[in-house]
């Protein structure tokens, strides 16, 4: 896999998928890239003109909890962020990012602050804080997500094998 | 020795299964809404024909019920002819909230369920694993009648003792949640045992079992009794369901206990719903909408509590009340049993079934700097359409108090 590099934004505990996308722009879901320009909207107003390919939201707890609107995963990744770390994410939230071959990674963020450049290694499984000069650990994922995020996400998977990410016994 | 969600997995799957154990199991049903619904019609023509069974696909018009603007009449418009062409069932806007159209009519004990939408886990109260996910899952389960799934660890929680009078199951789950915090069942499968839950009627056990997603939870269940069977029994028209009960020894990761006569009647404070706080730190709150119903309390027995209140009483002069049955088969009962000349004397607007003001697409956007009380289960920030308003979370019976009263009340006053 690829060396992700970008800058860090910045934000708290407990980021629902309203403030990701709020509902108020239900009726732009079959437009996505108007959708778009809305990420992030209620956690920081400015955030979808400051964003740049390849920067990463960097969150605290929970992030994605709420609403299971996938929309929320995917507008992240048509803002060009190359992951999402947190200390944690929300269970459907985090299933979408990977369905959606947006890397999703758990890692102690308090140690990255906004602005950071950051550098990510998802095979060895680090990142280097080049701003601060030091590197943080990221918990390895299952396989079947790395499976899935390596394919590009969960359909190009299917296209690819005909079948599901894991072996029946 | 297995919890109800290893016995779910291990009989779908014909072997036992152990938590953290990946699995591909068999769905029962899987269904839509019209947000979720669009996307997922999307991803599925990208790599499937036909929907796997056409009876066990549903797609369900009730967010934007009727659609306020033409992108969301051509959304659905979108999904009505997709339903035409694979023979998926069809919610169309009269029916109500998905989730209470599927414990009325479909789910049953032992099924494995989701659904394009985070409140799915609201059949758990029925011993059924039913768990929300994204399109793209829902449309895998649409097109193939499975999905891979990590068994998850289970959480017992038990509410002991009684509750006590003006103190519904809604306070009991907003208390767990604010104990637990809004992560503190992630990924896990929360069984509720005890008491108090066992008096529970089966209306007032799907508000718990709806709030688990609020505490990160991947699916809540309640053990199958007599109430469970009885109501099946009834909304069925049929005698004999899976009698689901842990077993004695079945291993939690973790146990909770707590009291019923510890709980007071409570609300989450805005923006988080572990925001709990007891009613008596947010009394007298001024409030300038009230919103009784949704997935999670807009079932007839939320609607005879509110209205035993609201009889002969009006609304204060500075309040709107907007009460909203969450499915057509309610909005009829509520109609036959009179509580809807109730809600109208009383000064109330009444909403067609559905999701209402919860989501902030239309029917109650909350002007700037307003305070909102809703039956709903979040209160996340802009979640009703307007970031700079403020929700509070209660049962039925606080928001019709403070519908009278036109500030945060204390229902016990009017029981």
């Amino acid at each position: 896999m690829v060396i992700l590099r970008g800058r860090a934004w910045k934000f708290g505990d407990d980021i629902s998928t309203d403030h990701i996308i709020p509902g108020r722009y239900y009726h732009l879901r079959s437009n996505l890239p108007e959708l778009a320009k809305h990420v992030m909207e209620d956690a920081d107003p400015e955030f979808a003109k400051k964003v740049k390919p390849g920067d990463f939201i960097v969150a605290g707890k929970n992030f994605g909890m709420g609403s299971s609107r996938e929309h929320a995963a995917i507008v992240i990744k048509l803002a060009g962020v190359s992951a999402v770390i947190a200390k944690s994410f929300a269970r459907i939230f985090f299933r979408n990012a990977i369905n959606n071959g947006l890397p999703v990674i758990i890692a102690d963020t308090d140690k990255i602050d906004n602005g950071d450049e950051l550098e990510v290694d998802l095979d060895k499984g680090l990142i280097k804080n080049l701003t601060k000069r030091i590197e943080i650990k990221i918990q390895p994922l299952p396989k079947i997500m790395i499976d899935i995020l390596k394919a590009g996400g969960i359909v190009e998977y299917i296209k690819k094998h005909g079948k599901l990410p894991v072996e029946t016994k | 020795m297995s919890t109800i969600t290893e016995k779910i997995f291990s009989r779908k799957i014909g072997r036992d299964v152990s938590p953290g154990e990946i699995v591909i199991a068999p769905i029962d049903i899987v269904y839509f809404q019209d947000g979720t619904g669009p996307l997922g019609i999307r991803v599925f023509k990208k790599f499937a024909q036909g929907v796997f069974d056409s009876s066990r696909v549903h797609f369900f018009i009730d967010h934007a019920a009727p659609p306020p603007r033409k992108e969301l009449a051509n959304d659905q418009a979108f999904i009505r002819r997709f339903c035409k062409e694979t023979n998926a069932t069809l919610h169309d806007i009269n029916e109500g909230i998905s989730h209470q159209n599927i414990i009325e009519r479909y789910a049953e004990p032992g099924y494995i369920i989701v659904g394009a939408d985070s409140h799915t886990c609201t059949s758990g109260a029925l011993s059924a694993f039913a768990t929300g996910v994204g399109s793209t899952d829902a449309a895998i389960a649409m097109a193939t009648g499975t999905l891979w799934f990590r068994v998850p660890e289970s959480f017992r929680i038990e509410i002991g003792g009684k509750l006590e009078r003006g103190v519904y199951s809604k306070d009991v789950i907003l208390y767990v949640i604010g104990k637990l915090k809004a992560d503190g069942a992630t990924y896990k499968a929360v069984e509720f045992h005890g008491d108090v839950i066992k008096e529970l009627s089966m209306d007032a056990r799907f508000t718990i079992t709806n709030m688990v997603v609020e505490m990160g939870a991947k699916a809540g269940l309640i053990p199958v009794d007599d109430k469970t069977l009885k109501y099946l029994q009834e909304m069925r028209g049929k005698k004999n369901f899976l009698m689901l009960n842990p077993d004695n020894e079945a291993d939690y990761e973790k146990e909770f206990f707590f009291d019923g006569e510890d709980i007071p009647p409570g609300v989450a404070a805005p923006h988080n719903v572990d925001n709990w706080k007891p009613i008596d730190d947010v009394e007298g709150t001024l409030v300038n909408q009230v919103v009784i119903g949704t997935c999670t309390n807009g079932r007839i027995e939320d609607l005879r509590i509110v209205a035993s209140i609201l009889k002969g009483r009006r609304r204060h002069d500075n309040v709107r009340l907007l009460i909203v049955p969450a499915s057509s088969r309610v909005y009829n009962q509520a109609i036959r049993e009179g509580l809807i000349d109730i809600f109208i004397n009383a000064g109330a607007q009444i909403l067609p079934p559905g999701c209402g003001p919860c989501v902030g697409i239309h029917a109650g956007i909350p002007a700037d700097g307003e305070v909102v009380i809703s039956t709903q289960n979040r209160n996340f920030k802009g979640r009703m359409g307007n970031p700079n308003a403020e929700i509070y979370l209660a049962s039925p019976a606080t928001a019709a108090a403070s519908a009278i009263t036109g500030k945060i009340t204390d229902p016990r006053k009017f029981l």
